[in-house]
């Protein structure tokens, strides 16, 4: 939810080009402008890394789910088949590990898809009755926009304004939440 | 730099399209009233579905007897058909999660449609699961459910719960797949929406989607980590529907070949049903500059890959069974070829196994014509391939008194029909109500594939979008 604090004043550098925002980032950030984000239709690689965002830890949650869902298929099989009703079926062992394998493989990569996804979700912010936080409405169509936050700098709005200019920004509008 | 490009790679996306090109393009079907082609093809569906829907409540309130099935063919037109759409329900898989990690960018245009057919065709499948039940309201019982339904648990030794597992996973990933991919696309066109109630519903459905640069480098490990989840995913599917099979004691089936053979098999019919409804919607939507003669070509090398494994199998099948030196083995396959089903075996030995090897010509890969007629071939193709399967080895008891013959009945026949009415209708509403084409995904290969190349294929001179980035300023 990091992108949702908005209550202040923000300027909206409007680009046209993926390859022109990209190094526009760099340029502001050697300007000494501190970026609050970039808005894109689609994504652009490096972009975060650009940005300085950390590295999302989303793998991790997708591990710890897919170890719940292998633990929660081993545990289900084991109390059903060895301690509730043990039952011998084909000639094997009421508990036979390998006949498992499928249905651990099947609950490993469904509690991991679900979990991850879920995961995502809370991380961004996303769900039904979310009012999308948008900059300039152009943003998931064709132009790109970056936007600087003006309570977190220190430079003047005319010479951030001249900076994005310089950048390449087509555009710089106001928006205030 | 993000872009590489290719002097030689023909385009992804001809006539030069801008990312306001993009939007405009795909959300245009969105957007506007039906055409009348959709409201004609669609009330059809609609017929074709409440038709096969009064034959299926027939066969429940009447019970399976309405079927054509005998004591010694217990099996037929049910799982042939529940095969036949799994099968084809893999090619969705295989485009957005395979060909991802493969980093083949000419998926980014196939995708979405391909995706959202795996989904339909998995509840075409899910379907005659039901139906064959006999008693669907009981279909509850092949969960793992605590035994206060009877006296004993569900047994995780059988593969019909595998495939409970694996056919129930693979719909919940595909679809969150397929949902996820839709986000960004979705914003979009709640962005554009004119009306107050298609704001509120793509509202809605977006999840306030608002494309921030941390969102996407989200999404983009997330879309990798889904596409490595649902690689082995889709391959462990129809390897437990081969197991189904496989783990009996039937002459036919009792082969280790299967799940491999059936992989292939899927894909190969999978990606014909692709091309069927691709080569539809390319022109029905207008969308030739983005499903190209490219896309089209790469799909039928896959069909002619998949196509040439399926036929190694058939041969390796019939060899083993003679090697085997085991005579009810030989017998089922001497049966299958010659016996009273030969006309099923070589329907699917011509369909399956001649057919695509054609495709070796570049003038019938590159067609349209010949592309669709094949792509409906090799469809009917992979049926005979699970009847043949299916029926043939069934018919021929251990006991030669037990030896029968089935013969479909109006019902047989009529809940096939249902499938396709139930997945037309679901197939023609996707269509209208949301983007067939991943724009998002369409966006980032657009540059990869206009530059550098003559101004007559790609529709932009050379170099024209590095020297002036007001390139991609709206159309009006």
């Amino acid at each position: 939810m990091s992108d949702v604090n908005g209550n202040g004043k923000f300027l909206v550098g409007i680009y046209d080009d993926d390859d022109v925002v990209l190094k526009a980032v760099k340029d502001v950030k050697t300007a000494g402008v501190r970026i609050h984000e970039v808005y894109s239709p689609f994504p652009i690689h490096g972009l975060d890394v650009a940005l300085g965002h950390p590295r999302t830890r989303l793998g991790i949650a997708a591990f710890l789910f897919g170890l719940s869902g292998t633990t929660t298929a081993l545990l289900l099989t084991a109390y059903t088949e060895s301690f509730d009703w043990p039952m011998i079926v084909g000639g094997k062992d009421s508990y036979s590990p390998i006949v498992y394998v499928p249905i651990i493989f099947e609950l490993t990569v469904l509690f991991c898809a679900l979990g991850m996804v879920g995961t995502f979700l809370v991380s961004n912010g996303l769900g039904p009755t979310v009012k999308p936080l948008m900059y300039d409405l152009r943003t998931t169509d064709n132009k790109f926009a970056m936007t600087i936050d003006l309570s977190k700098n220190t430079i003047g709005e005319g010479d951030i304004e001249q900076i994005l200019r310089k950048s390449g920004a087509a555009e710089v509008n106001i928006k205030q939440f | 730099m993000s872009h590489v490009t290719s002097a030689v790679r023909t385009p992804l996306v001809t006539g030069g399209k801008t990312y306001a090109d993009v939007t405009e393009d795909i959300s245009r079907q969105v957007e506007g009233k039906p055409t009348r082609a959709w409201t004609i093809a669609f009330t059809i569906s609609v017929i074709v579905l409440i038709y096969g829907a009064a034959c299926v409540f027939w066969t429940w309130w009447e019970g399976l007897g309405v079927w054509g099935l005998n004591k010694t063919v217990g099996w037929a037109w049910d799982i042939t058909n529940f095969v036949w759409w799994v099968g084809i329900g893999h090619a969705g898989t295989l485009i957005s999660a395979i060909l991802l990690l493969f980093r083949q960018k000419w998926r980014t245009a196939v995708n979405r449609a391909a995706e959202a057919m795996t989904i339909f065709a998995v509840i075409c499948a899910a379907s005659f699961i039901l139906m064959h039940m006999g008693r669907p309201w009981l279909a509850l019982w092949a969960l793992p459910l605590p035994n206060t339904f009877g006296s004993l648990w569900v047994n995780f030794k059988s593969p019909l719960v595998w495939d409970v597992f694996a056919i129930s996973t693979y719909f919940t990933v595909s679809l969150v797949f397929w949902y996820m991919g839709l986000l960004p696309d979705l914003a979009t066109i709640r962005d554009r929406a004119r009306s107050k109630v298609s704001r509120y519903i793509y509202g809605a459905f977006s999840l306030g989607w608002n494309g921030s640069a941390k969102t996407w480098a989200r999404y983009e490990y997330m879309s990798l980590i889904l596409a490595g989840l649902s690689t082995p995913l889709v391959l462990s599917v129809h390897t437990i529907v081969s197991f189904d099979f496989a783990t009996s004691v039937i002459p036919g089936w009792h082969t280790t070949i299967f799940p491999p053979y059936f992989v292939a098999g899927a894909i190969f019919s999978g990606f014909a049903m692709v091309q069927n409804l691709m080569l539809i919607i390319r022109v029905v939507f207008k969308l030739e500059d983005y499903i190209t003669l490219e896309h089209i070509e790469s799909m039928n090398k896959v069909i002619t890959l998949t196509g040439s494994i399926v036929g190694v199998a058939y041969l390796t099948e019939f060899f083993i069974a003679w090697y085997s030196g085991v005579e009810y083995e030989s017998y089922a396959f001497i049966n299958r070829a010659t016996g009273p089903y030969w006309w099923a075996y070589w329907a699917m030995m011509t369909c399956n196994v001649i057919s695509p090897q054609l495709f070796w010509s570049r003038t019938i890969r590159r067609s349209i014509v010949w592309t669709f007629t094949l792509s409906v071939v090799v469809n009917i193709g992979m049926w005979f391939e699970r009847f043949v399967i299916i029926v043939t080895s069934l018919h021929r008891d251990y006991l030669p008194s037990s030896w029968a013959m089935f013969h479909p009945t109006l019902f047989d026949i009529s809940d096939y029909i249902f499938s396709f009415g139930l997945f037309f209708t679901l197939f023609l509403l996707f269509s209208k109500f949301l983007p067939v084409v991943n724009m998002a995904e369409v966006k980032t290969v657009i540059k990869s594939s206009s530059e550098k190349l003559p101004a007559s294929v790609s529709g932009v001179a050379k170099g024209e979008r590095v020297a002036n980035p007001a390139f991609n300023k709206s159309v009006e």
